[in-house]
């Protein structure tokens, strides 16, 4: 309680309110520290109050050999994993809770979720509110089910302040592509920092997978926990919509030649040389799940590639069809966790390619590997033939 | 307690600590940040807002346990994952990293390697 109090000193609230769920981060080991906080949590006898999901760990439960790092870091990742659900919280372990048929708040209702692309998509997608709680406060919030009432939790803060537009020259066959949102996500982040943008020009009814690879990469970029899509996300029916009838600070283009940059930018390797494919971050859900498959098909992949897919456990056993003709082409389906937050990762004397600016966003730092962006077809294609295999015409590359 | 002091470390953009900062060795990892490689270590860190990951609380207080932290962290808006982050580091070893909010134009005025002293109450002063 005492965090949370304090939390509400630091954003200037002067009530708080209930909430009804709470999606819990701290789960991941960073080092001692997050076992010295657990443990006086479970000392002090504290459980959750709430319903409460967790976020991914720092290993595969269900199949721990895929860790390739330290035996004990990963000894302190298990262990840390199971003081959260001694608290009572349920064993999730994924990113995506969202894509839990039971762990789906309401539009409108007050939860604490922690994560940072589960809060973009818990506020823009499912209209649920949530604050960005960091580690720490969200097993506080969750335990005490009281958070301050302050930020995205009003209705006031969650109107778009900026308007940013797709420019003329991005052609329509790019802003239908799956690949264009993770892109379009970095340059909304870089954009918008924290503030809460509409992003106009989109074609209406995008589908949950494309609006989470574009919050998820917001949320790598910047500090973005929400953004309103004309016609697609729920507080956004139309631009006044998601104005609340009010005047933008500022009303911005994003043209194609921004975009290609963007894109450019979240490739590190050079060459054509591939080690690694990983695909699923955040999650894949069921429909990823299924579209992958439909993407190799009857093919293989190649024998010096190590292609990976993280998902939750939950939609793992929900598609044992999908998940049975990926692992019959050699790909490597990993729960629990992620393989830029994990030593998981065989090789990387080569690029690992993927099809999400998140994990492109941070591998190169966390596991030190380079890394080739592209779209889930140019990923599937590559892990196939075993080099980086590009197809710039949606872009309009030369 | 009377505050602490440090070099002013000025970012050119914003860093989140997960995924930016190795908290064993309190190096900047970011591959993307302009300043990849820089040691956070005891410096006031100044830059204009936190970002991303909603883990750098953790790695806030796991690098005051391994004493990597910088000095204290000065930004131009409130970020409640940095302040839980230095509640904890105190809850739990007695120290804490003072994250402070200036307005934009003080916050642009520091220059890199200026010696501040951060007080208690939030005064930032050159040392």
């Amino acid at each position: 309680m005492r965090l949370v109090l304090r939390a509400a000193e630091a954003t200037g609230a002067t009530e708080l309110i209930d909430v009804s769920g709470a999606h819990v981060d701290s789960c991941l080991y960073h080092g001692e520290a997050s076992l010295d906080f657990v443990d006086r949590l479970v000392d002090g006898g504290a459980r959750v109050g709430i319903p409460t999901t967790l976020n991914v760990g720092a290993v595969d439960l269900i199949h721990p050999e895929t860790y390739r790092g330290d035996p004990r870091t990963a000894e302190r990742g298990r262990l840390l994993m199971d003081r959260y659900r001694a608290l009572g919280a349920r064993p999730t372990f994924t990113c995506a809770p969202y894509q839990l048929a039971d762990s789906r708040p309401s539009l409108g209702e007050q939860v604490a979720w922690g994560e940072s692309n589960a809060i973009a998509f818990c506020n823009s997608v499912l209209g649920a509110r949530t604050n960005r709680y960091g580690d720490f406060l969200d097993i506080a919030a969750a335990i005490t089910g009281r958070v301050p009432y302050a930020g995205l939790h009003r209705t006031d803060a969650r109107r778009a302040t900026i308007v940013l537009r797709l420019a003329p020259d991005v052609p329509d066959a790019l802003r239908d592509a799956d690949v264009l949102f993770p892109v379009l996500g970095i340059v909304l982040g870089r954009r918008a920092g924290s503030a809460v943008a509409a992003i106009d020009g989109l074609a209406r009814g995008q589908s949950e997978d494309r609006l989470k690879a574009l919050g998820a990469a917001a949320a790598s970029s910047g500090s973005v926990a929400m953004f309103h899509v004309v016609g697609s996300t729920p507080e956004a029916p139309t631009l006044e919509d998601a104005l609340h009838s009010g005047q933008p600070n500022a009303v911005e283009d994003i043209g194609l030649a921004e975009l290609r940059v963007a894109r450019d930018q979240l490739s590190t390797a050079r060459g054509d040389r591939l080690a690694a494919v990983s695909l699923g971050t955040p999650h894949a859900s069921a429909a990823q799940l299924r579209g992958y498959a439909a993407l190799i098909g009857e093919r293989r992949v190649h024998p010096d590639v190590h292609c990976l897919i993280s998902t939750g456990r939950d939609v793992l056993v929900s598609q044992p069809q999908a998940a049975g003709r990926l692992r019959d082409a050699g790909v490597e389906l990993l729960v629990d966790t992620c393989s830029y937050i994990a030593p998981i990762l065989r090789r990387t004397d080569g690029a690992a390619m993927t099809d999400s600016a998140k994990w492109a966003h941070y591998a190169p730092g966390n596991v030190g590997v380079d890394v080739a962006f592209g779209s889930a077809r140019e990923c599937i294609d590559s892990a196939v033939s075993g080099r980086v295999v590009r197809d710039g015409s949606l872009w309009g590359d030369a | 307690m009377s505050g602490v002091s440090g070099r002013a470390l000025v970012l050119d953009e914003p860093l989140s600590l997960w995924g930016g900062m190795d908290p064993a060795t309190g190096e900047l990892i970011d591959a993307h940040h302009p300043q990849r490689g820089a040691r956070l270590t005891g410096r006031v860190v100044v830059m204009p807002s936190g970002r991303g990951s909603s883990s750098s609380a953790s790695v806030l207080a796991e690098a005051v346990r391994a004493r990597t932290a910088p000095a204290a962290i000065l930004l131009c808006e409130p970020d409640l994952i940095l302040a839980i982050g230095s509640a904890v580091a105190e809850e739990l070893y007695g120290v804490a990293v003072p994250i402070v909010v200036l307005p934009a134009d003080r916050l642009a005025a520091i220059r890199d390697g200026t010696a501040l002293l951060i007080g208690r109450d939030g005064s930032v002063k050159t040392a």
